[in-house]
C-alpha cells in the first residue's frame, strides 16, 4: 500500500459573504484516526464535502494521496470511502441493490462483488435486511447502510462526517469499533465528530478547526497536555474491578509524578500526572503492582474537553 | 487492494441499469402506466361502439386520429413524471450524498439517470405503441402505413428532446415539485399559448418551438403533407395564417433542443454543490 494522505492546500470556501473556510493547510498521511473538532459552522462538513467533490472550493486545492480531486475525481476517490452527512438511498431499492451499484461503480469484480457486500453489510449488522427495500428502513438502519456504503471496496481512506448521527448507543458502540477495526487494518481516517469522548477514545491525533481556520493538529495527548491549562499534564481515566478504598487512592497519589488522583466513583478514578508516556508507563506499572485490580486505563475525554473549550472559546 | 475503476460508459450502465430499476417500482411508475392504458382502453372502447369516420375511413386515417389525440400528452407526461425531478431530486432527497462522493464523473451519473429515464418513458410509451397497433390490426389488417413508422420515430426523437429539456430544468431547481411545476406548465400550456399568439397575432413562423417542431409527429400521417404557410381568407380584408413544421425543420428543432438543453443541465449540474 503506497503512503496514504489528505492534504488541504490554502483550501477556502466563500458562500457570497460568508467565509466558511479560510485559507485551510492541513497534511494528514499515514495510518492513523484523526478527529476532526469544530463548532457547528466551523468549517468540517465544508471541508469534508470539498474532499469529497461535492462542493467547490473558491481557493486552494483538496489533495487525496497527492491528486486534487477537482482535477481527476475518479482516481483521487478510488481509494476513498466517504460518508457526508446522512445520505438518503433510492428508497425503492434493496438494500443488495443500493450496495451492488456502488460495487460495479467502484469496479468490484462479479466474482468478490457478493462476499463484500456482505462482509461489509456484516459490519454494520444489517444482514437480515440485505433484500429489504431501503425506504422501509429507519433512519439509523440507513445510516448504518451509509456506513457499509462507505466500507465497501475495502478502502484505505475514510472520510466521516460524524458518522454517528442518527445512531442509537449501541450503534454508535458499534461505529467505534468499526473506525477501531480500520485502524487495524492500517487506514487514513478522518472522522469529524461533536463526540469529544469518541475522539478522545478512536483518535490518534486532532484537529480543531473554528471560522473556517484551522486552530491546532497535534496528538491527542499533546493536545489535551497543552491546551488544558496544566501545562505538560495528562488526564486519563482509570477503571479498577473492585472498589477504590482510601489506602489505594493515597497510595497512587504518592507515586511520582502523579499530580492529582481524584474519584469518579466509586470504581473509577481521573488521574493527572506529569511526564508523559515514559511516565505514564512507569505510573501504570506501579498500580497494576499494587494489586488494584485495574483493567482499563484511557486519556480523558474530559481533558480532551477542556482543551477544546479552550481553544474554541479563546477564537471568539 | 488493486483498485481496477470501470470506464466511464461501464458507470453509465450501471446508474442507468440502478436508476431504472428504482423506476420500475415506483408509485409514479404505475399511475402513469394505468393512465396510458386507461387512455387506450378508452380509445378502443369508443372506436368499437360508435366507429367513428375519421378513424374509420382509412389505415391512415386511423393512425392519425388514434396517435394524434393522445401521444403528445403521453410523451409529455412520461418525461415530467421520470424527468422532472431526476436532477432536483438529487438535492432535494439527499440521494446525492449517496452517489457524488464516489470515483464517478458527474457527467456520468447525469447520462445514467437521464438512460434510465428515457427508459422508463419508453416502456410507457411502448405499451401505448402496442395498444395503437393492435386495434389497427383488428380493423385494417397487418399493413401498417409507413407513415406510422415515420411518425413513431418522430415521437421518439421527440421524447428524448423534451427528456432532454426535463433534464434541464431539472438542473436549475434544487426544488422537485418546483422543477416539475414549471417543466409541466411549460409544455402543457406555455408553449401552446405562445406558438398561438406568435403564428396568429404576430403572423411568424415560431421555429424556436420544441411544441412547432413536434407538429410533424402528426403531420406525417396527413396525405398530403400539410403545406409549411396556409394563407385562410377569413374576411374581406383579413386573412389566417397558419404554420406547419416541414420534417427536416422539425427533426432539426428537436434535435437542437435536445442537444443545447443537455448540454447546458449538465453544465449546471457539474457546478451545482451539495450543500
Amino acid at each position: 500500500m503506497s503512503a496514504l494522505s489528505i492534504e488541504a492546500v490554502g483550501l477556502t470556501k466563500h458562500y457570497n459573504s460568508f467565509i466558511a473556510l479560510s485559507d485551510l493547510n492541513l497534511s494528514l498521511s499515514g495510518s492513523k484516526c484523526v478527529g476532526f473538532l469544530g463548532p457547528n459552522g466551523a468549517g468540517k462538513t465544508t471541508t469534508l464535502k470539498i474532499f469529497a467533490d461535492m462542493i467547490r472550493p473558491t481557493k486552494g486545492k483538496a489533495l487525496i494521496n497527492g491528486i486534487d480531486v477537482r482535477e481527476n475525481k475518479k482516481e483521487a476517490l478510488a481509494g476513498c470511502g466517504i460518508l457526508v452527512e446522512t445520505p438518503e438511498i433510492y428508497p425503492s431499492l434493496t438494500v443488495r441493490e443500493a450496495l451492488s451499484m456502488l460495487a460495479e461503480i467502484r469496479g468490484i469484480p462479479g466474482s468478490r462483488k457478493k462476499e463484500m457486500i456482505f462482509e461489509a453489510i456484516s459490519e454494520v449488522k444489517m444482514e437480515e435486511w440485505l433484500d429489504k427495500k431501503v425506504g422501509k428502513l429507519s433512519k439509523g438502519m440507513k445510516q448504518r447502510v451509509n456506513i457499509a456504503a462507505a466500507l465497501l471496496a475495502e478502502p484505505e481512506i475514510m472520510l466521516l462526517d460524524e458518522p454517528s448521527t442518527g445512531l442509537d448507543p449501541r450503534g454508535m458502540a458499534e461505529v467505534r469499533e468499526i473506525v477501531k477495526g480500520l485502524k487495524r487494518k492500517s487506514r487514513l481516517i478522518f472522522m469529524s465528530s461533536h463526540l469529544l469522548s469518541e475522539v478522545a477514545e478512536v483518535c490518534d491525533e486532532v484537529a480543531i478547526i473554528d471560522h473556517g481556520r484551522l486552530l491546532m493538529y497535534d496528538t491527542i495527548e499533546n493536545a489535551t497536555a497543552g491546551l488544558s491549562g496544566s501545562g505538560d499534564i495528562t488526564i486519563a481515566e482509570v477503571d479498577f474491578s473492585k472498589p477504590l478504598g482510601e489506602p489505594l487512592l493515597k497510595s497512587i497519589s504518592h507515586i511520582e509524578g502523579v499530580v492529582e488522583a481524584a474519584p469518579l466513583n466509586h470504581k473509577r478514578l481521573a488521574l493527572k500526572f506529569r511526564g508523559g508516556v515514559e511516565a505514564q508507563e512507569r505510573i501504570l506499572g506501579e498500580i497494576a503492582a499494587m494489586k488494584s485490580g485495574m483493567i482499563s486505563f484511557k486519556p480523558s475525554s474530559s481533558a480532551l474537553e477542556d482543551a477544546y473549550l479552550r481553544l474554541v472559546k479563546d477564537t471568539v | 487492494m488493486v483498485r481496477n475503476l470501470p470506464g466511464s460508459l461501464s458507470q453509465v450502465k450501471t446508474i442507468a441499469k440502478y436508476e431504472f430499476i428504482n423506476y420500475l417500482r415506483t408509485r409514479r411508475f404505475f399511475i402513469l402506466l394505468s393512465i396510458t392504458v386507461a387512455i387506450s382502453i378508452l380509445l378502443t372502447s369508443v372506436v368499437a361502439y360508435y366507429r367513428p369516420a375519421g378513424f374509420m375511413s382509412s389505415e391512415l386515417g386511423f393512425y392519425s386520429s388514434w396517435w394524434g389525440l393522445a401521444v403528445n400528452y403521453i410523451l409529455i407526461l412520461s418525461a415530467i413524471f421520470f424527468g422532472g425531478d431526476a436532477i432536483s431530486g438529487e438535492f432535494q432527497n439527499k440521494t446525492g450524498y449517496f452517489l457524488i462522493g464516489n470515483p464517478i464523473s458527474r457527467t456520468a451519473i447525469y447520462a445514467g439517470k437521464w438512460i434510465a429515464a428515457l427508459l422508463a418513458s419508453l416502456t410507457v410509451f411502448a405499451v401505448f405503441t402496442a395498444f395503437t397497433i393492435a386495434n389497427g390490426f383488428y380493423y385494417f389488417g397487418i399493413n401498417v402505413p409507413w407513415q406510422f413508422g415515420l411518425s413513431f420515430l418522430f415521437s421518439i426523437l421527440y421524447l428524448v428532446s423534451i427528456m432532454g429539456f426535463t433534464f434541464f430544468f431539472s438542473s436549475i431547481f434544487k426544488s422537485s415539485s418546483m422543477s416539475i411545476l414549471v417543466t409541466a406548465i411549460l409544455f402543457l400550456f406555455a408553449f401552446n399559448l405562445i406558438q398561438t399568439l406568435v403564428s396568429n397575432l404576430v403572423q411568424m413562423e415560431p421555429w424556436f418551438l420544441i411544441t412547432y417542431g413536434a407538429q410533424i409527429i402528426g403531420n406525417i400521417l396527413n396525405d398530403p403533407y400539410p403545406q409549411n404557410i396556409v394563407e385562410i381568407q377569413i374576411g374581406p380584408n383579413r386573412t389566417f395564417t397558419s404554420y406547419n413544421a416541414t420534417v427536416p425543420e422539425g427533426i432539426a428543432i428537436m434535435a437542437i433542443y435536445f442537444a443545447v438543453t443537455m448540454i447546458l443541465g449538465l453544465y449546471i449540474f457539474k457546478r451545482k454543490e451539495l450543500t
